[in-house]
């Protein structure tokens, strides 16, 4: 269907599957899409401004909130610059609890992602299902942390809780659910017809692309990029837990750098949690969780911490990086947050580029953005009444697609 | 690769342009095992040169651009980590230069690294200051009606100054007008018609 003129389709600024707004503006040609433009910005909080505003303390709290699915990442990387800043080291247990926390919201992330791709393309069935396996996990963080969304665990120089003996053999049990359950999870994911129809070939990032864009995380390992800072610069646990960057090839031995991939990488690394899990419970240290429990004290001594820190973070979706620098105040002088999604905004472009309109959907969420798009559309011919798609229509279009594909 | 190696291939080629160098040596877990952080202060002229040299030398990520601002001057640090792919094999590599405020420009390196685009964007629009060459100015991550000439990360009279704080405990929520793009629900009105309809049954009873 390609009547040679071009229209524009913005895409957004509203979210709809996930949180955070962005906005997609669209030249297509019929049905195909020729350029793509990302805005985003729709909805900037300044909280690198805010944190500027702050002790180092108040803004791990200011951090964690920067995203709820990712919490842990980025109070792990600010709490890691501000360590490397002023010296004081986290306790070896602390590190294992941390690790124990970062995996989980690993498990949890890759889970809601794939629960939100099945559901993209209208397998809401897989949607239901995956979010159902997903809650035991949810549970679990919630008996160790005292929250399933927001845990408030990270302290400069350790965690604010302990996981006791006594919480270990239900870690072991959802774990063990999760392992019952991943063959299942795999099948249904990767072995389904109509699953591998919707994106096998579809939103392909080139390694070349991928490496001249900054793509980080699944996104740049489903296309052949072994990238992985838990292997590449391991830290706290993961120094003694050795973790291998996880690209398609391992299942498959072939590199497509299509949505397809980024299930298989997400799939496998939902499974390399478990073990690294498990391995952290093998070896976990005993001893004291904060490296100074007396919050003024610690107080104290970061208002004498002068320097510059890096901390990162492998989060679900990619590298986190934090920079900070303090300048023996009671303020944090400078703060730059560089979420995973920050990197991954460019590596849109070629993915989305030629593709079909009822395939954006798939193909935007395919990178697990931390935003989100397709609430509304709005449909403009030059010179023409605008008029509007939304959202709901955008993704019926999707469905309508993989019905016609299954007929 | 070794992080002193780099510094080393950095000043041979650059000899007195590297004005500072250091590393950064980091340790943790059970097994303490070491990992290190490499920071260069580059003469201004040099950033170019530098990340050309590195981008050669090495495969470098550009993670981020990050800038405070000093005072008198803005400092830029390029974030780069080179040696990704092996366990333990990566480095990052921090590459700064510092701008004197009455000069505040940066050549693009988008030529080098096209995924820098997205980072120069924000610098400009943050710290005010300017990309040479950068292939899109437009802002990114600020709104279009943020007044032109602040940049909140700047903590001179160009930063944010407090009447562009907005305490909605004291201003209330903004009242809405309807854009001709779509439908604006006051909240507060919308919500009212159910209010008196509360009391009237309140005086039935």
């Amino acid at each position: 269907m390609s009547g040679g003129a071009e229209y524009s389709v913005p895409v957004g600024p509203i979210h709809a599957a996930l949180e955070e707004p962005v906005l997609f503006n669209f030249k297509v040609d019929g049905e195909r899409v020729v350029d793509v433009e990302v805005v985003p910005g729709q909805n900037h909080r300044g909280v690198e401004w805010m944190g500027m505003q702050r002790n180092p303390v108040q803004v791990i709290y200011l951090a964690e909130k920067i995203c709820g699915i990712c919490t842990v990442c980025h109070a792990y990387s600010f709490v890691r610059a501000v360590e490397h800043i002023s010296g004081i080291e986290s306790t070896p247990r602390a590190d294992y609890i941390r690790a124990i926390l970062a995996e989980l919201e690993r498990m949890h992330s890759h889970l809601l992602w794939a629960g939100i791709a099945a559901h993209e393309i209208g397998f809401d069935s897989l949607l239901h299902y995956t979010w159902k396996v997903r809650e035991n996990e949810m549970d679990l963080r919630e008996m160790i942390t005292g929250n399933r969304v927001h845990y408030d665990m990270f302290m400069i120089g350790g965690v604010r809780r302990d996981i006791k003996q006594d919480q270990i053999p239900k870690i072991l049990e959802t774990l063990k659910y999760y392992k019952d359950n991943f063959e299942k999870l795999g099948k249904l994911f990767l072995q389904d017809k109509v699953i591998k129809m919707r994106t096998q070939g579809v939103g392909v990032l080139t390694k070349e692309d991928a490496l001249k864009l900054c793509a980080v995380g699944p996104t740049a390992r489903a296309s052949g990029v072994p990238k992985d800072v838990r292997q590449d610069q391991p830290f706290g646990a993961y120094l003694d837990i050795p973790v291998k960057a996880i690209t398609p090839d391992a299942l498959t031995g072939e590199v497509h750098g299509d949505v397809y991939d980024r299930i298989i990488v997400r799939l496998l690394e939902v499974k390399q949690s478990i073990e690294i899990i498990e391995e952290c419970l093998k070896r976990m240290p005993e001893g004291p969780i904060l490296a100074e429990p007396n919050i003024t004290r610690l107080l104290i001594q970061l208002k004498k911490a002068h320097g510059e820190g890096i901390g990162r973070h492998e989060a679900p979706r990619g590298e986190v990086y934090h920079y900070v620098r303090m300048d023996a105040s009671d303020k944090v002088t400078a703060w730059k947050v560089r979420a995973p999604t920050y990197a991954n905004v460019m590596p849109w472009v070629p993915m989305l580029k030629g593709q079909q309109i009822a395939d954006i959907p798939i193909v935007a969420a395919s990178t697990d953005p931390c935003m989100s798009c397709t609430d509304r559309a709005v449909v403009v011919k030059e010179g023409q009444k605008p008029y509007m798609i939304s959202g709901e229509e955008l993704h019926k279009m999707s469905v309508e697609k993989t019905r016609r594909m299954m007929a | 690769m070794n992080p002193e190696e780099i510094v080393e291939k950095f000043k041979s080629k650059f000899g007195a342009g590297v004005l500072d160098a250091k590393v950064q040596t980091k340790s943790g877990g059970v097994s303490k095992t070491q990992y290190h952080f490499v920071w260069m202060t580059l003469e201004r002229p040099l950033l170019k040169d530098a990340v050309r040299f590195l981008a050669s030398e090495w495969q470098p990520h550009l993670s981020v651009i990050s800038g405070v601002d000093l005072g008198n001057i803005l400092e830029l640090t390029y974030h780069f980590t080179v040696g990704w792919g092996v366990r333990l094999g990566e480095i990052p590599v921090s590459i700064r230069i510092d701008l004197p405020k009455d000069d505040l420009t940066v050549p693009t390196i988008t030529d080098i690294i096209p995924g820098a685009l997205i980072t120069e964007r924000e610098k400009q629009e943050m710290l005010g200051i300017k990309v040479i060459g950068i292939p899109d100015a437009r802002r990114l991550f600020v709104p279009e009606t943020f007044p032109e000439g602040v940049y909140p990360w700047r903590k001179d009279a160009t930063g944010v100054q407090p009447e562009h704080v907005k305490k909605l405990w004291e201003v209330g929520r903004l009242k809405l007008t309807p854009t001709g793009q779509g439908v604006a629900v006051n909240v507060e009105k919308a919500a009212a018609p159910s209010a008196p309809a509360k009391k009237e049954n309140a005086g039935a009873n």
